[in-house]
């Protein structure tokens, strides 16, 4: 099943729409409530990134039998050091975001924790596509 | 602990969520940060917090929090309260600080969830 959203951006109160209704979807599918949250925290990392660091962009979700893989991807700042930016502490969130209780640069080392796969392409000045892999069933794996 | 017995240790009002009140809960937390409720929750917690942003519900939406109590008397807006409500997410409002609700709440018995990972040695 594939799930696409369009995110706009400086939306601060509707951010977590599509995290939002992936949650519902894979509830829906009686996947185990662990592996949902490792998807729903991650991916409403993702997407509170791309709308509080760049203006919004696209979020494609694939749920297939034994993994879901999202897709997000914005034509935003970029970001410069990758490395840095994974640091836990690391922020460059504005005050606005900080007022919605962000900007604390936890959210890619969540993404990260919890995130089978997690890959970041980011070039500065023209966007940054998150990939966040998670697998359904981990110990058959 | 039940959030009835929650509603009567803080003294607190429930504004959303009305009809869950005999859910049992594990843990406590208490942060104003979004960000750290996400790094760190883990277990079946109630989170005591002085942010009303909506995004409040949506951190707890994704964690599967039951229940929220707002510290400070501060009073949140009414899309919070429908967000709240359309989830069953059960919010509560106390005039009590952070501290002092924390430790009403510890004192009677319910515990805080332990940081289960350094976030520097990451
Ligand atoms: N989509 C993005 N576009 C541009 N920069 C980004 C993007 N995502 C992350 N960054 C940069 O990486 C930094 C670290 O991101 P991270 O999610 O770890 O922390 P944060 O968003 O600042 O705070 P928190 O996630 O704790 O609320 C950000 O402050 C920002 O500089
Ligand atoms: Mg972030």
């Amino acid at each position: 099943m594939n799930l696409h959203f369009d995110v706009e951006g400086g939306e601060f109160i509707s951010a977590g729409v599509a995290s939002s209704k992936v949650k519902k979807v894979l509830k829906q599918l009686a996947i185990q409530p662990e592996i949902i949250r490792k998807i729903s925290v991650a991916m409403y990392e993702a997407e509170i990134n791309m709308v509080i660091h760049a203006h919004g962009g696209v979020i494609d979700a694939e749920i297939m039998p034994d993994h879901v893989h999202v897709v997000l991807k914005d034509e935003g700042p970029g970001i410069e050091n990758i490395e840095l930016a994974m640091k836990a502490g690391y922020s460059t969130a504005s005050r606005l975001a900080r007022e919605m209780g962000f900007g604390a640069g936890m959210g890619l080392a969540n993404m990260k924790r919890y995130a089978d796969i997690l890959q970041i392409e980011s070039e500065p000045g023209k966007g940054t596509t998150v990939e966040i892999t998670v697998k359904l069933y981990p110990e058959q794996a | 602990m039940h959030l009835t017995q929650i509603k009567e240790i803080l003294d607190a009002q429930v504004i959303a969520g009305k009809g869950d009140m005999n859910q049992e809960i594990d843990f406590g937390y208490g942060c104003d940060l979004m960000s750290d409720v996400l790094a760190y929750v883990q277990n079946n917690i109630v989170l005591l917090t002085g942010l009303v942003h909506p995004q409040v519900i949506r951190t707890a939406e994704m964690l599967d929090i039951k229940a929220i109590v707002i510290v400070r008397g501060k009073e949140p807006g009414s899309d919070l309260i429908e967000m709240a409500n359309r989830r069953d997410i059960v919010i509560m409002t106390t005039k009590h600080s952070l501290f002092t609700a924390s430790g009403l709440l510890f004192k009677n018995g319910l515990i805080g969830e332990e940081i289960a990972h350094n976030e520097l040695t990451f």
